[in-house]
């Protein structure tokens, strides 16, 4: 017996892949039920002015899918987590009722494309920035362009408005912030146990 | 937050149902509905749905608890669509960029009722369905993995604790000088801080349930359910009334000429 | 799966037989490894203690045993895990024998799975693919013999006691009928009712089921009378083995006990020497407490209505005077916590009321709820039971600075902390990857270097070794000669007669209604 005993299991879920990807989703579907709060105080005023600048604010809904597969690195983690996020949603009362599921959906494939790209090798800044604003345009053209979008009637010019602002606040606020916080997360020793453990001393580019 | 998550107390009809089969409906109902915007699909659907909600236990006072974020985020989506849409009849306001007329408002309604008719019957399923049944019928009648249904379902229970947590840290940073009160900016650096503060302990948290749970056997092989999630005749029910009602909501939006689909 | 075919619910326990030989495992990032070459025999039905200094491996051997170590996330690069050596359990590595062994861990949140106490019980048998009329048996067993059969199977897990909690974690161990018990710390989380719930909990199951047990905890007398035999583990390296000594628990308490003292360990009957006060205080009135009623709920808004939340206590009155220790005491649940809070200008006062004196507020108001934050902080500071979660920065030293910084100080009092509190060495670490006692120290220094005229701690003795503990009671009886204020709440009786001063004990409510 040596080292033999240790299993090496690649690309398969562990069962602390499962419960902390499970967590930031859930957690995050809380979030996102307070952010769906939030957004019903900050977003009349916003609507007042022009309605498409909401989607400056959605990208706090990508948060999990981004979140989830810089910390987890295994592929379906974005898909997993924005899936489960919607569905923490849709337990706590959402005001897109059972539609927030194909949200999720389609807004984790978004993320989860851009990391398949890399082959989950590449976890650095501009990869993360590119998840986010992929989630947000796949978030921008659901809301735009599915049967249960918000904004299915608008015009067209308005529609595209939307989307762009969609993927930018994708790429900030869920790329970036996430980004970040996992790097901070590494530092705390807290990721010991997954393959993001050492996340604050890769390069940022490349 | 924890009341929220489970449904102790709760007798109704709906309870007994299996959450596959309610599920079902209720995601059959918004896929039909989200098919056109008028108000008449809407309102008949809308009614039927209030109809049903003595069924899953809840009451007027539980609803609008509840709900109210739904009323008005569905009244900011009616506002936005009916300034936004293409305008078709009489202007009725033309300020800058933002116009509205007869046809654009007609759809800013319809489009309201509509939000409303497929956030209530979400709300609906969930007030009668516990997250452990729901993760039964999941993993046993759905053949989903049991390892990622039962993970989730097992972290869905830290989330409670962390709704807790959240507020000790929130104290615990008021006694190290960190404000919640100040600028925006600085709240939103606050908040930003706290969270992060919340993520860490959930992480860790979240690492030693993983340990718990493997050292209970999860994660193995084949394995039993102490509980059977199982279909009954009730389900039937549950899938015709969910089909009936979305019938009736087509039906009556054909027979009133006002049926639009989003498509066209 | 082997246990399917013994999964009746009378089928008795066969004990287990753990060997290891040369057994060794570093953890995955780290250079040093966790255990090094230890060689141990445990018999079938034996009971053990495991001691040792923090760092010598016992939680690792703990896991290992318990077959959940190994499993690491490895890209095949430099710094992944490594074993060494053979650990087996009946002759077999332990992942492969899943279900022979049945671990608890400190933290009783994390030792509940499920949201219904009868399907946590049932979680561990139906892993093991017990049939299903089989697992009812067992979790109506398993209840029983931890004492939890009066509740209903759907009972909310997280209505329980953090005693309950262990109790149920050990029903869903027992429900597995592991051969082996092992228990990592299981009482150090809970108060000093929940010890002993937890421990004659375990002491009848091992006598009903005969299981061999592996308990980690440092405070000896708790489970010495359970157990047959003592192992002090070492940190081991190439030249020390990894077992320092091993023998019954009397004889290798008496050989060690000074050695043990030293390590931090609770040896039975020994309370680790503190400083004595040197002077009573001034005793002027710094804050004080009048008939206050205490929750951690807000008030909720019905009806533009403030409604306030039903007080968790109430009538509460009580003097915090320059250079006086308070004591708060009394059983779980019975506001202490909420009250020092209160107290501490974190929660508002559901009723009665908080007064700061001219010498504490300095022109700062009266009530401290309604002080800004940086106000708060140079005249009460608050140390809480968990220090991580006071933790702001990313490092040691910024950690200390912050409050200073924040308040425009002088930042002269941060070298004095950094050195009195052992610090120094670790000014460049993250707060979070300190060992338990480091973060305790850590929390109390930051919070002093604001210079406030109130220490107020929550448990800040809880988990802590005795080499932390006797510092910490030092540390403190200089501040109260200095004139400071300390407010503490604590289960710990030899704590509180460490710092003298007067004692506050708290009823439950209804034994301050009647």
């Amino acid at each position: 017996m040596s080292t033999a005993a240790i299993k090496k299991t690649g690309n398969t879920w562990r069962i602390v892949d499962i419960v902390v990807a499970a967590l930031i989703a859930i957690a995050g579907g809380v979030i996102f039920w307070a952010w769906s709060q939030g957004a019903a105080a900050v977003s009349p005023p916003i609507n007042a002015v022009y309605p498409p600048l909401t989607g400056l604010i959605a990208g706090g809904w990508m948060i999990p899918a981004v979140l989830g597969m810089l910390i987890i690195r295994k592929p379906g983690a974005a898909l997993f987590c924005e899936t489960v996020a919607a569905m923490g949603e849709l337990i706590m009362g959402s005001p897109y009722g059972a539609s927030v599921l194909f949200s999720g959906l389609v807004q984790g494939l978004g993320a989860e494309i851009v990391f398949a790209i890399f082959v989950y090798k590449k976890f650095n800044l501009p990869v993360a920035l590119l998840a986010g604003a992929a989630a947000g345009l796949f978030c921008g053209l659901n809301d735009s362009f599915a049967p249960w979008g918000w904004n299915i009637a608008y015009a067209a010019g308005d529609k595209l408005a939307y989307i762009v602002f969609t993927a930018i606040s994708g790429a900030i606020i869920a790329g970036a912030l996430s980004w970040i916080a996992t790097r901070g997360l590494a530092r705390t020793g807290v990721l010991s146990s997954f393959a993001s453990r050492k996340a604050a001393a890769e390069p940022v580019f490349s | 937050m924890r009341q929220e998550l489970t449904l102790r107390g709760n007798q109704a009809l709906l309870t007994r149902a299996n959450p596959l089969s309610k599920f079902a409906a209720v995601v059959f109902m918004t896929v039909v509905l989200a098919l056109s915007i008028d108000w008449v699909s809407a309102s008949v659907a809308l009614a039927c749905e209030l109809l049903l909600f003595p069924l899953a236990g809840l009451t007027l006072t539980l609803l609008w608890q509840r709900g109210w974020p739904l009323i008005l985020a569905a009244a900011v989506g009616g506002w936005s669509t009916s300034i936004l849409a293409p305008d078709s009849g009489r202007i009725l306001l033309d300020v800058g960029i933002w116009s509205m007329s007869e046809g654009s408002l007609e759809l800013g309604m319809g489009f309201m009722l509509r939000g409303l008719a497929i956030a209530l019957p979400a709300v609906l399923l969930m007030s009668c369905t516990d997250p452990t049944d729901l993760a039964d019928a999941l993993a046993q009648k759905a053949r989903l993995s049991h390892r990622f249904v039962l993970g989730t379902l097992a972290a869905m229970r830290l989330v409670g604790l962390m709704a807790e947590e959240w507020q000790t840290i929130g104290m615990a940073r008021r006694a190290r000088g960190v404000g919640s009160r100040g600028t925006p900016l600085q709240r939103v650096k606050a908040t930003l801080g706290q969270s992060f503060g919340l993520l860490v302990q959930a992480i860790r948290r979240a690492s030693r349930l993983a340990v718990t749970m493997e050292a209970r056997g999860f994660g193995g092989g084949d394995r039993t359910w102490a509980r059977e999630s199982t279909y009954s005749r009730l389900d039937v029910w549950v899938l015709a009334g969910g089909s009936l009602m979305a019938m009736a909501a087509v039906g009556a939006a054909v027979f009133a000429g006002t049926w639009s689909f989003v498509g066209g | 799966m082997p246990a399917a075919s013994d999964g009746g619910a009378s089928s008795p326990t066969r004990p287990a037989a753990v060997t290891a030989r040369g057994w060794g495992w570093r953890h995955a990032g780290r250079s040093r490894p966790a255990v090094h070459a230890l060689d141990l025999d445990i018999r079938p039905g034996e009971r053990v203690l495991l001691l040792g200094p923090s760092g010598a491996g016992k939680s690792t051997l703990l896991h290992a045993l318990a077959g959940v170590l190994g499993d690491v996330n490895d890209d095949g690069e430099a710094g992944d895990s490594d074993e060494s050596g053979s650990l087996l359990i009946d002759g077999g590595a332990p992942r492969e024998r899943r279900g022979r062994a049945g671990l608890m861990q400190q933290d009783p949140e994390t030792q509940v799975v499920l949201s219904r106490l009868g399907d946590d019980v049932a979680f561990g048998a139906e892993n093991l693919a017990v049939p299903r009329d089989a697992i009812w048996a067992r979790v109506h067993e398993a209840l029983d013999d931890v004492g939890l059969s009066h509740l209903p199977l759907d009972h909310p897990t997280s209505a329980l006691s953090g005693g309950q909690k262990q109790r149920l974690a050990l029903a869903g161990i027992l429900a597995m009928r592991p051969g082996l018990i092992l228990l990592d710390e299981p009482t150090a989380n809970l108060d000093p009712a929940g010890v002993l719930e937890v421990r004659d909990a375990v002491g009848r199951c091992l006598d009903k089921t005969g299981a061999t047990l592996v308990v980690v905890e440092h405070r000896v007398s708790v489970w010495k009378d359970l157990v047959d035999r003592i192992v002090v583990l070492q940190p081991g390296s190439a030249s020390d083995p990894a077992v320092l000594l091993d023998g019954p628990p009397d004889r290798v308490l008496a050989e060690a006990r000074d050695m043990l003292a030293a390590a931090g360990v609770w040896v039975p009957g020994f309370v680790p020497a503190t400083r004595n006060r040197a002077s009573d205080g001034s005793g002027d009135l710094l804050l004080a407490a009048e008939e206050l009623a205490v929750s951690r709920e807000r008030p909720r808004r019905r009806r533009f209505k403030s409604i306030p939340p039903v007080p968790v206590q109430h009538g509460i009155s009580a003097q915090v005077r320059a250079g006086q220790a308070l004591t708060i005491t009394g059983p779980n649940g019975a506001g202490k916590s909420t009250f020092a809070l209160t107290l501490a200008g974190l929660l508002a006062p559901v009723g009665g009321s908080v007064s700061a004196t001219v010498d504490l507020s300095q022109g700062a108001g009266i009530d401290p709820y309604t002080w800004k934050a940086d106000q708060l902080i140079a005249r009460i500071g608050t140390v809480f039971q968990e220090p991580e979660h006071q933790f702001v920065t990313g490092n040691v030293l910024d950690e200390l600075m912050f409050g200073p910084r924040h308040l425009g100080r002088g930042e002269e009092r941060v070298d004095e902390l950094l050195e009195r509190l052992r610090l120094t060495e670790l000014v460049d670490a993250n707060p979070y990857t300190l060992s338990g006692g480091e973060k305790r120290r850590l929390s109390v220094a930051t919070v002093l270097a604001a210079h406030p005229q109130v220490l107020v701690l929550d448990e800040p003795t809880f988990g802590q070794d005795a080499n932390t503990w006797a510092e910490l009671a030092s540390f403190l009886s200089e501040l109260l000669d200095d004139g400071t204020a300390v407010v503490s709440v604590t289960h710990d009786v030899e704590f509180s007669a460490a710092l003298g001063g007067t004692e506050l004990r708290l009823g439950t409510t209804e034994a301050v209604a009647s």
